[in-house]
């Protein structure tokens, strides 16, 4: 198994808090790991630290190894790291003042690229990935990304993650706000994108981790109780405070 | 229940009585401005015309004369101004939006507030010991130092309101595909206030266009034409305030024209940016 994300001993702070204690944790290249937990244990803080938004929070420091194909990602600037490592976020957050092509080129664009050709391909290959493209190919440049519906804004939003070209997709509930039809479109998309990247992707739903990922990491108070295989989690833990938690004893 | 009927009939009346009031409010708003304009026409329209609007002052008892020279005179100080004081207000608000929350930024924010409150006419002061004294002339050009002093706060806190309107989520947006902050500033952030901005030039411009009180020792005024930043100037607020406090009928009704032509000067500029501009940089919708 090839890794693409190897954490060791990673330790976040907001202000004096210590929000994570020290996590080990090697993610596979090319899978889906879910983040599981409940509210306040850490696991946004996790993914956020993998590329560097953590320390965006004022107040905010991270300390320990993060390696990402092989770099340490607190050896090279944050910006390079972010766009190996793309995010998605809970709430859609398209750019209200662009229209939908500028949305996914602004990655490429606002980063140096002017190539009218190159950009017109990635956003058109990016849209197609996150399956827009139908639904918005006619309306590219005349609506704005805010004027999309709630599942559409996420799926642009996947689209121009994807548009930067990143090794690992880094997914903070990215269906928590979305209606079921809309979380089910997600949820193909992940397993359409983990032929190519990894993807960690936190999330409230059992299920939904059970659905998508291959592996799943429990965490608990800034900690990482568990990590294993997600059938292994769910059927057979081996940590009692697991159990507890996927059998919906506390949480 | 026995007062199911009593209790609707109390709510829709509290409803219909706050909007009344809410609406009664607004005509007293929007019935002010119409008034003065009203009045501004009734007393000015008949002195607005092609002399006055290509004609310099007069003495008393000649026909005819105009305020040209106030209009070019005016202009060219909101032009001083603005070129003075919107890279410096944006510049602030910009830094305390998106760098100050620290000590330096508190500071900043608290001594806008306090500029903004200073009177207009001891700012004209200090424009005439910064400028009219070092320079040892009145000038137009001190006469925008003094304007973009007041334009300066109005714009720092405005800038710096509109940009924490922008969602934090659009920056992390942004931050996430890896684009540095300068850039996420520049063309994200500035892009998604661009409109509340551009309100706020208008709103800033439109509060310093009629200041009279610091142009008095800086433009000083003038009744010939002067096309150079470097000598004292006429503007339509001085030459206004001048007719207003003259025993001349004729005087007064040109101070009333000049009036109105201050008012439309301003009403007119903040509307062509807004259809303008505006509507030109919401066009992707």
């Amino acid at each position: 198994m090839a890794t693409a994300v190897e954490v060791r001993d990673l330790k976040a702070w907001f202000g004096k808090t210590e929000a994570l204690h020290g996590i080990n944790i090697a993610v596979e290249s090319k899978h889906a790991t879910a983040v599981i937990g409940p509210s306040g244990c850490g696991k946004s803080t996790f993914v956020r630290c993998l590329n560097r938004m953590h320390e965006t929070v004022p107040e905010a420091k991270a300390e320990g190894q993060v390696k990402i194909g092989g770099m340490d990602i607190y050896d090279v600037p944050a910006v390079d790291v972010r766009r190996k490592v793309g995010m998605v976020f809970q709430k859609p957050n398209p750019f209200p003042s662009m229209s939908i092509y500028d949305n996914v080129a602004a990655g490429l664009k606002l980063n140096g690229t002017r190539n009218r050709k190159t950009l017109d391909e990635v956003v058109e290959h990016s849209l197609r990935q996150a399956a827009l493209w139908d639904e918005v190919k006619d309306v590219l440049k005349k609506k704005s990304g805010a004027s999309l519906s709630g599942g559409q804004q996420q799926r642009l939003c996947i689209a121009r993650a994807l548009a930067v070209d990143p090794e690992v997709m880094l997914m903070d509930e990215p269906a928590s706000a979305l209606d079921p039809i809309s979380t089910a479109k997600i949820e193909d998309l992940i397993f359409e994108l983990k032929q190519r990247l990894t993807i960690v992707i936190v999330t409230h739903n059992m299920q939904q981790a059970s659905r998508v990922a291959e592996y799943t990491g429990f965490f608990l108070m800034g900690h990482l109780v568990e990590f294993d295989r997600t059938e292994k989690i769910f059927t057979n833990p081996s940590d009692k405070r697991t159990e507890d938690y996927i059998t919906g004893r506390f949480g | 229940m026995a007062n199911n009927g009593f209790t609707k009939f109390r709510r829709r009346a509290t409803d219909h009585a706050a909007t009344v009031i809410a609406a009664g409010l607004s005509a007293l708003v929007v019935g002010t401005l119409f008034a003065i304009f009203t009045y501004l026409v009734i007393k000015g329209a008949s002195s607005l015309n092609w002399t006055f609007l290509t004609q310099t002052p007069k003495p008393v008892g000649e026909a005819g004369g105009g305020m040209a020279n106030c209009l070019f005179g005016s202009v060219l100080i909101l032009l001083i101004a603005s070129a003075l004081g919107l890279p410096v207000g944006i510049g602030a608000g910009i830094y305390l939006a998106e760098y100050g929350h620290n000590r330096l930024g508190q500071l900043i924010r608290f001594t806008a507030d306090v500029l903004n409150g200073v009177p207009s006419i001891v700012i004209g002061l200090v424009a005439y010991g910064l400028v009219v004294v070092t320079q040892g002339h009145f000038s137009a050009f001190s006469g925008g130092v003094a304007l973009a002093i007041m334009m300066v706060p109005i714009l720092t806190r405005n800038t710096e309101e509109m940009l924490r309107l922008v969602p934090q989520s659009v920056r992390e947006a942004a931050f996430g595909l890896g684009i540095p902050q300068w850039r996420t500033t520049i063309s994200i952030t500035l892009a998604t206030a661009r409109a509340g901005i551009i309100t706020g030039i208008m709103l800033a411009f439109a509060r310093v266009a009629g200041e009279t009180a610091p142009l008095l020792f800086t433009a000083l005024g003038n009744t010939f034409w002067s096309f150079s930043p470097n000598q004292p100037i006429a503007a339509l607020p001085l030459q206004i305030y001048v007719y207003a406090n003259s025993p001349y009928e004729e005087w007064h009704r040109q101070a009333w024209a000049g009036a109105l032509l201050l008012i439309i000067m301003i009403v007119g500029t903040t509307a062509v940016v807004r259809f303008v501009f505006l509507r030109r940089m919401l066009g992707a919708r």
